[in-house]
């Protein structure tokens, strides 16, 4: 087990490092391909309207001279080291993990990271435990009640919800509960969990539910689909000779065996959202990670380009990786020895 | 359809278990499914009963059936099981559910999909346990313990915190046996015990069946396509097919004057080391009926070599199971009796004894 843990934790860090030099290869690589040069790169720092001798000093300072592994060399150690940046105004101290500064508003990237993860971790956490609870439960009742009109309609509103994007859902449910109905603050501004959880929690809801609207559907069908499965199995049938109630026949024996692929689609999907929930965040106007990767990929703003990837691709691994475990938990035949 | 039942050695006392003229229907959109089409048969504790047929010939959802391990909405159940007294088609679910597993219980055919694979083998037998036992977990534990031992695990105080899949074919048959065995049931039924495992343990798990049955004094049903197992075991043996029963008798009558056709194809399918490897089995021709389009008439005449020799009864009327000799051996065939003696003294018994 620990040889098993020891091994994916260095996939891990492997995955993350070829993930970083894709990255930084994509957009400080392939634009020099595209034709762009070293002041290019510096214009976008000091902007377009700077004469080209400034552009040349920055693009010295910033070492866009330098040939691509170096520069790529300097990236990864700041984020292990810290780095310090000459401006010429004074030499700025930026400490590990340093992900650099933003080209347009200067601020380091990693702290403007640590301050939009709060809003997509209580997006993602608020609607991941609404869509796995009502997921499931739609489910595992569909696949008790096959055929029933319960079930229909469950997996026709479940295919709805797939289909339906939360620009679509989000603005809907805006326009009704917020607007017509007046039951939620439109437009409402998120608040710090700490500073009040009732207003965290109003501020959230429609995002939660819109987010989850979109999941739960996708976890109802995979739920039915797995309770069909193991409802069938043979040690169901053992159970159920043994005299057990069929409460407990289906959530003892049935759902435990139905619940460990979503266990591993739900782990992934976390992951995911984490890194931001793009269209959930700009449809609610909420700051998160996923508003904050749209916003720098359309100003091409490079070092948080590459900070909110890594940090997306951060979460997505160390989320395969707690499945993985996790699965040995649940699974006691992927126990290897 | 009358009902057919094994002679009483005492009219005041009904039998342990008794079905009468048990149905179990599914109907389904291509048609009703008639997988037990009035299935009638008794069974005293300590006796051993085969019920014997090809695959979808009604053996496992009769059993299945009489644990009460159908859906309610789904399969229409009429008839009478009785069990010590009690009548369980008519009972509710609950009342059902609590002798499941207390004073019926079932082994199954393959251990390895049979046992949840997510506990280990201790938790579900002291599940089984705790079900109709008010004991702690401990006393339960112990109870598991002593079953492995019982059943022959070596060292079952480690064994008893396994998965299942840790152990070997014949260990989680045995771990199966100890699932079912621990409320001591009264009645017994186990559906193709042997067939996953392989022929060396088969015997031995025979054995531990024939021991336990004789220590619990319970009835046992043994569900099989295997003849050797039912030669091995039984006391009474019952062939079924398409879902009815086609003959009945006790073991010695089943295997040394068999009267139906079928038992007869049985009989001749079996390999045996006795005969010259150039001896051929004797294969049954065709495949086992649709059990939702049953043949008119008698439900094996397609395959049957003799049924020519009925004059057209054979597609017209469904024969009944009728008294064939003494001592209770019951079969369902158009074949005049003593037709069938004949055939069976001059074509079928010199074919099965081989050249020698």
């Amino acid at each position: 087990m620990v040889t098993f843990i020891i091994r994916r934790t260095l996939g891990a860090v492997l995955i993350l490092f070829v993930v970083s030099l894709a990255t930084f290869l994509i957009f400080f690589g392939l634009p020099r391909l595209a034709g762009a040069t070293p002041e290019t790169f510096a214009a976008r720092y000091v902007g377009k309207t700077a004469d080209a001798q400034t552009q040349q000093m920055y693009a010295e300072k910033l070492g866009f001279y330098d040939p691509l592994y170096e520069q790529y060399g300097r990236w990864i150690g700041a984020v292990f080291t810290g780095t310090e940046y000459d401006y010429g105004t004074g030499v700025e101290q930026c400490e590990a993990p340093c992900f650099g500064y933003s080209f347009r508003t200067n601020q380091p990237v990693w702290e403007d990271l640590l301050d939009r993860l709060p809003v997509t971790g209580s997006l993602a956490l608020g609607a991941s435990i609404i869509w796995l609870l009502t997921g499931v439960a739609v489910g595992v009742l569909s696949a008790l009640r096959r055929g029933s009109f319960f079930d229909r309609a469950a997996m026709t509103g479940a295919l709805a919800g797939v289909s339906l994007p939360p620009y679509f859902t989000g603005l809907m449910f805006l326009y009704f509960f917020s607007y017509k109905l007046g039951w939620t603050a439109p437009g409402a501004t998120y608040v710090e969990f700490a500073d009040s959880p009732g207003d965290w929690a109003y501020s959230l809801i429609l995002p939660w539910i819109t987010l989850a609207l979109l999941n739960a559907a996708a976890y109802a069908r995979f739920t039915r689909a797995g309770m069909l499965d193991t409802m069938g199995e043979d040690f169901v049938r053992t159970a159920r000779a043994k005299g057990l109630t069929e409460s407990v026949v289906v959530t003892k024996h049935g759902l435990r065996a139905a619940l460990t692929p979503i266990i591993t689609i739900f782990g992934m999907d976390v992951g995911l959202l984490l890194g931001g929930a793009i269209l959930t965040e700009s449809t609610f106007s909420l700051k998160g990670l996923g508003y904050f990767a749209i916003d720098a990929i359309g100003k091409q703003d490079f070092p948080q380009i590459m900070g909110v990837t890594m940090f997306a691709a951060f979460f997505v691994v160390v989320a395969n990786l707690i499945v993985d475990l996790l699965y040995a938990v649940v699974d006691p035949r992927v126990r290897l020895s | 359809m009358s009902t057919v039942i094994s002679p009483r050695q005492d009219p005041t006392r009904t039998p342990f278990l008794e079905l009468r003229d048990l149905k179990i229907h599914f109907p389904t959109d291509d048609g009703v499914v008639k997988s037990v089409d009035g299935l009638s048969f008794s069974l005293e504790r300590g006796k051993t009963l085969g019920i014997v047929g090809e695959s979808g010939s009604g053996k496992s959802v009769s059993s299945l059936g009489i644990l009460g391990i159908y859906h309610r909405k789904n399969a229409q159940v009429s008839g009478e099981i009785w069990l010590d007294g009690q009548e369980l088609v008519s009972s509710s679910t609950d009342t059902v559910r609590g002798l499941r597993g207390k004073r019926m219980a079932m082994i199954f055919q393959d251990p390895l999909s049979a046992m949840h694979p997510y506990y280990t083998v201790g938790a579900q037998i002291i599940e089984a346990y705790r079900v109709h036992n008010k004991v702690s977990k401990k006393v339960a534990r112990k109870h598991a313990i002593d079953l492995l031992a019982r059943v022959g695990i070596p060292q079952p105080d480690k064994r008893v915190d396994d998965y299942p899949h840790q152990f070997s074919g014949g260990m989680r048959q045995r771990a199966m046996i100890a699932m079912a065995l621990s409320c001591d049931p009264e009645l017994l039924i186990a559906d193709e015990p042997t067939t996953a495992l392989d022929v060396t343990v088969q015997a031995q798990i025979l054995d531990l069946m024939r021991d336990l049955q004789q220590e619990f004094n319970s009835a046992l049903i043994i569900i099989t396509h295997d003849l050797g197992v039912t030669a091995e075991l039984a006391d009474d043996v019952l062939v079924m097919y398409g879902g009815k029963c086609i003959e009945y008798g006790s073991a010695t009558e089943i295997f040394e004057n068999p009267q139906h056709p079928y038992t007869w194809g049985l009989l001749g399918s079996m390999p045996r080391l006795d005969q010259a490897v150039t001896e051929r089995l004797l294969p049954i021709k065709g495949t086992p009926p649709s059990l939702i389009n049953v043949p008119p008439g008698c439900a094996f005449h397609p395959r049957c070599a003799f049924a020519e020799q009925t004059g057209g009864l054979d597609r017209t009327v469904v024969p009944e199971l009728q008294l064939t000799g003494t001592s209770g051996h019951r079969v369902r065939c158009h074949l005049p009796a003593n037709v069938r003696q004949e055939i069976w003294r001059n074509e079928i018994k010199p074919n099965l004894e081989g050249a020698a």
